[in-house]
């Protein structure tokens, strides 16, 4: 078992957070209500539907699509949603295509589209899976029941600083007569972080 | 500063404090995907050096240049990468 380095179990990290959310408040840096009324707003605004529908649009409208790849932060702001929010960060939104697959990780943390995606799943910020990513993104794909052909290039994006990675899946196959909100329905989080087509 | 298209290396680094270079890139050739613009620099900004900015770029990586014979030939790995964690490369 020993191999050189500390993990941390989730009783440990739980009484860390206990006792900075003590010591902010003993130095009135805030309140408990503060501090439960911001998770709240987070988990309100912070949703996959919001990545969604920035998805569903790029799929049924070519010069929105255009502008998301160009700059994702201002493209996100015309459906009302703002990047920056709950932290400075810029969206590089990358497009799947036929011979082209993406995927996103964040190998040193957990960097992540939280205002695209919400709270991200305990497998993205596992140790596992960010070693093996950037190592064996075919074998992690695998995993996730998805099997891409030799001839398709992966692209694994490591998020290492202040910009965060969207996966734009491709549009599936017979969908031309659904509407953008059916669309929305259709797209998934892992998706939208490359483990999964859509 | 660097273009898009330029061949770089990453440096490599131990640095004592932060750094958000990733070890498995250092002294991996790459080449200049996306100029970022400044971005706060991680490694100051650690140390407390609150005003610390930084030219960053994305780097490509080509897998086969990271892990070898073990990389796909195909797949290539980008990371978001600052001025001073790459030097020029012929």
């Amino acid at each position: 078992m020993s191999h050189g380095h500390v993990h941390e179990t989730s009783a440990g990290t739980s009484n860390r957070v206990k006792s900075l959310i003590a010591a902010l408040e003993a130095a009135n840096v805030l309140t408990e209500a503060q501090l439960d009324g911001a998770v709240e707003s987070f988990l309100t605004h912070a949703q996959p539907a919001n990545g969604a529908r920035l998805v569903a649009r790029a799929w049924t409208d070519a010069a929105f699509r255009r502008r998301l790849l160009a700059d994702g932060n201002a493209a996100a702001a015309e459906l009302g949603i703002d990047l920056a929010h709950w932290a400075p960060v810029k969206l590089r939104v990358v497009a799947n295509e036929p011979g082209r697959h993406n995927v996103i990780v964040c190998t040193l943390c957990s960097c992540y589209p939280l205002a695209l995606l919400g709270p991200s799943p305990s497998w993205y910020k596992s140790d596992a899976y960010r070693s093996r990513a950037v190592r064996d993104p075919r074998g992690i794909l695998a995993e996730f029941g998805t099997h891409l052909g030799d001839d398709v290039e992966i692209t694994v994006w490591d998020s290492t600083a202040e910009v965060r990675y969207l996966v734009l899946p491709q549009r599936p196959a017979g969908t031309q007569a659904a509407s953008e909100q059916q669309l929305q329905a259709l797209v998934t989080r892992n998706g939208m972080i490359g483990t999964a087509l859509v | 500063m660097f273009g898009v298209g330029d061949r770089v290396r990453a440096r490599v680094m131990n640095p004592a404090g932060h750094t958000r270079l990733p070890a498995y890139l250092r002294g991996r050739p790459g080449r200049i995907e996306h100029v970022l613009g400044t971005l706060p620099f991680p490694d100051q900004r650690a140390a407390g050096v609150v005003s610390a900015a930084q030219t960053a770029y994305t780097v490509r990586f080509a897998a086969h240049d990271v892990w070898g014979a073990d990389g796909e030939p195909r797949d290539s790995i980008c990371a978001d990468l600052f001025e001073s964690y790459l030097e020029a490369c012929e």
